[in-house]
């Protein structure tokens, strides 16, 4: 997968619209039919392009007038390909969230277009957005409040049967049920019990099952181990592994554990207040990082293993991340970054894979949005 | 309360070469409903001044209600401590009196808390909630607690702190209120600080800063540190010394190059082998099969026994001792024990 990402892909900063294959659907009924056709390996199933929320802030009560806005995700582009994993980091307030939101359609994007198999899904209503929204699921962080304590576990799990019965009918429910309990590890005898019955992991595996329920292709997982004890982490994210070669199923995984989600990703993309700063390979990512917020954020994290850490460069940034209500202009992350220089506070970065590194073969060369991109191993000892 | 009454309590900052705080065969439990649960089950440690010692475990392991324990802030009842000692300078906290125990808790031990939103109140400016450590303490006036509290932010590295010192903690980014959670167990310089999951709730970035400045301080001032965290990660990047905690009881202890190198006890190797690295890409994660314990109902024998892929018919039986650690051919390994009837198995494979 990771070499389809890199030569499949137009080498351009932002890819334009005209790179996505647009279905001309006129109908419904043609979305629809665009919607449940299958996508091959490898191919992407997720464009993302040019995303944007802002969040307005106003003042005033009875005339309320905008006074500026959160610019909390602000011009993302990704794709995601079938099948594979796409990590998504970056530290609390950068917009991942929200981009997870959006790709629910949960939120209403400000601008951009998110592709799902050629139907912009932010353009979607009525049957075909209900299609959609049967193949993209997800699973949230926290198990303890993602389920209603007042169903039963199979009353939870069954939901999304009530709105789409086409996929289990009325009589196949209960069976249907003890099966996804039976493929997430749970005992499916449990199916009446209630969710305060069940551990923090085991809570996970119900959100997941829920997640499955309706034979999803795509599955947002926002932070899905990070309530969870260490030695209950292991078993959820194998689960998560194995349910997707199990289902084919094409991953987006949220988190600010980097290591977890090295472990876990095909690709990674690094987000930094609302613009993803880098992205590629799990290995372009980890062992040759070359923006410098990125090669910050990984050399921050701490190694279990003292020995490691003593021949580690770490890079200490000063700082918080500025509010996105106000960004810095230029590049964004010129405020804690150790080589801004005048060219960084007047001009925006692209996201594109630097000029000096485009005609070599190195792992170095994918997409970087900095003006002085520089490989730098920050995660191995020296 | 006088600045003169501050004498009555020993301060010696220099050691006497004893640690500075011993806890001895300690447990707590709680008494609700359901039963009786044995949250701690007879834990031992120490720390001597200018040292590091964390102390890891999942949640439910006991290591927050020791803690308690040593702060003396444990809600009893429902909690009890039906045994043990815990020594701090020589001297038993819980055969003190209230009184007594109130000059120790924040002046010679002070705490950092995980949650530094919660742990502060949202209507008071933080100036006004540091000084008030200079005006209960140390009968200090308004304003020069307020000094004292602007010196203090500086300490902890807030920029502009006197231009912040009337700000409220919502106005604070998560970093920075954990700073002055810091600034305030700093406030009346104690020989101990016990700090509960300091960085939990803090990003990574973030979380290095936290770390660093704890780790300049404690230099700084020699103090102890007891470091409590479920974070294998941030131990390995600080400690001196740890301690591995189960189900209310220590299992293993070693100092922290070692513990790392060589775990003798199975559930460490788990914990080390089932996180992800950062610095490769591995297979299948190696996961510990189960869940941790219910309190109310330990296993018999050694609480691991269930989860463990070494478990013999001794250990459905016998509760393990912390026994001493040694090499293969019985060299000494200082500071190291496990509580597993297979430690030379698991150590020496």
């Amino acid at each position: 997968m990771a070499e389809l990402s890199k030569n499949d892909e137009p080498q351009d900063a932002t890819p334009n619209v005209s790179d996505v294959e647009v279905v001309d659907a006129h109908s419904e009924t043609e979305a629809v039919a665009a919607i449940e056709a299958p996508v091959e390996r490898g191919e992407p199933i997720l464009q993302v392009r040019n995303l944007v929320k802002h969040f307005p802030l106003t003042q005033g009560i009875l005339f309320k007038k905008q006074i500026g806005a959160v610019k909390a995700v602000d011009g993302v582009s990704f794709d995601l390909y079938q099948g594979e994993t796409l990590g998504i980091v970056g530290e609390s307030g950068c917009g991942k969230s929200t981009v997870a939101k959006l790709l629910m359609n949960l939120e209403r994007a400000t601008a951009g277009e998110i592709f799902y198999k050629g139907q912009d899904i932010t353009k979607l209503s009525g049957r075909a957005m209900k299609a959609v929204r049967r193949n993209i699921q997800m699973v949230f962080q926290d198990p303890y409040t993602s389920l209603n304590p007042r169903m039963t576990v199979g009353d939870i799990i069954g939901e999304p049967f009530d709105i789409h019965p086409e996929v289990a009918p009325k009589g196949d429910r209960r069976k249907r049920v003890q099966e996804l309990l039976d493929v997430v590890g749970l005992n499916p005898e449990y199916i009446n019990r209630y969710p305060h019955q069940f551990s923090g992991g085991q809570r996970q595996r119900i959100g997941i099952a829920r997640g499955l329920a309706l034979n999803p292709e795509i599955i947002i997982c926002d932070e899905p181990v990070s309530a969870l004890d260490v030695s209950v982490q292991a078993q959820v994210i194998n689960l998560m592994e194995r349910l997707q070669d199990e289902f084919n199923l094409s991953y987006i995984f949220i988190a600010h554990d980097l290591s977890i989600v090295r472990h876990i990703s095909d690709r990674v993309g690094v987000m930094y207040l609302g613009k993803i700063a880098e992205i590629g390979t799990d290995e372009q990512i980890y062992d040759h990082p070359t923006h410098p917020y990125t090669q910050a954020l990984l050399s921050a994290v701490p190694v279990p293993d003292p020995e490691a850490r003593e021949g580690r460069e770490r890079i200490i940034l000063s700082g918080d991340v500025p509010s996105p209500a106000n960004p810095p202009s230029g590049c964004r992350f010129r405020t804690r970054c150790w080589k801004a220089e005048d060219k960084c506070a007047n001009e925006v970065p692209l996201l594109a894979i630097p000029e000096r590194f485009k005609t070599s073969d190195t792992p170095a060369a994918h997409e970087s949005a900095c003006h002085f991109a520089e490989e730098k191993d920050v995660v191995h000892a020296a | 309360m006088t600045i003169i009454e501050e004498t009555a309590v020993p301060s010696p900052r220099e050691g006497d070469g004893g640690p500075l705080l011993e806890v001895r065969d300690l447990h707590v439990e709680f008494h609700t409903r359901e039963g009786v649960v044995r949250a701690v089950n007879g834990v031992n440690y120490n720390v001597h001044a200018g040292e590091t010692l964390a102390v890891l475990g999942e949640s439910g392991s006991g290591k927050s209600v020791t803690a308690q324990a040593i702060m003396g802030i444990l809600d009893m009842p429902p909690a009890k401590i039906p045994q043990g000692e815990i020594l701090f300078r020589g001297e038993d906290m819980l055969k003190m009196s209230g009184e007594d125990r109130r000059k120790i808790r924040g002046r010679r031990i002070a705490m950092i808390f995980q949650d530094a939103l919660s742990s502060l109140n949202p209507v008071l400016s933080v100036g006004y909630q540091l000084g008030e450590m200079f005006r209960v303490h140390q009968g200090l006036s308004k304003k020069d607690a307020k000094a004292k509290a602007i010196e203090l932010m500086d300490r902890v590295k807030i920029p502009a702190a006197a231009a912040r010192v009337n700000d409220y903690p919502h106005q604070f980014s998560g970093g920075m209120r954990q700073r002055i959670m810091i600034a305030m167990a700093l406030a009346l310089e104690p020989d101990l600080i016990i700090a509960d999951e300091p960085t939990t709730a803090l990003d990574v970035t973030v979380q290095a800063q936290v770390m660093d400045l704890l780790a300049e301080l404690q230099r700084e001032y020699n103090m102890g540190l007891i470091l409590i965290t479920h974070d294998l990660g941030v131990v390995a990047d600080v400690a001196d010394k740890i301690a591995v905690m189960y189900a209310g009881r220590i299992v293993e202890r070693a100092p922290i190059h070692e513990l790392y190198k060589r775990p003798a006890h199975p559930y460490t190797r788990g914990l080390l082998d089932s996180i992800p690295r950062l610095d490769q890409k591995g297979q299948e994660l190696y996961a510990i099969k189960g869940l941790p314990p219910n309190l109310l109902h330990v296993p018999t024998g050694c609480a691991f026994n269930p989860r463990c892929p070494k478990a013999q018919d001794i250990c459905r039986t016998d509760v393990p001792d912390l026994f001493p650690v040694t090499e293969r051919d019985g060299g000494e390994l200082p500071g190291r024990a496990s509580a597993c009837h297979f430690w030379k198995e698991t150590i020496h494979g």
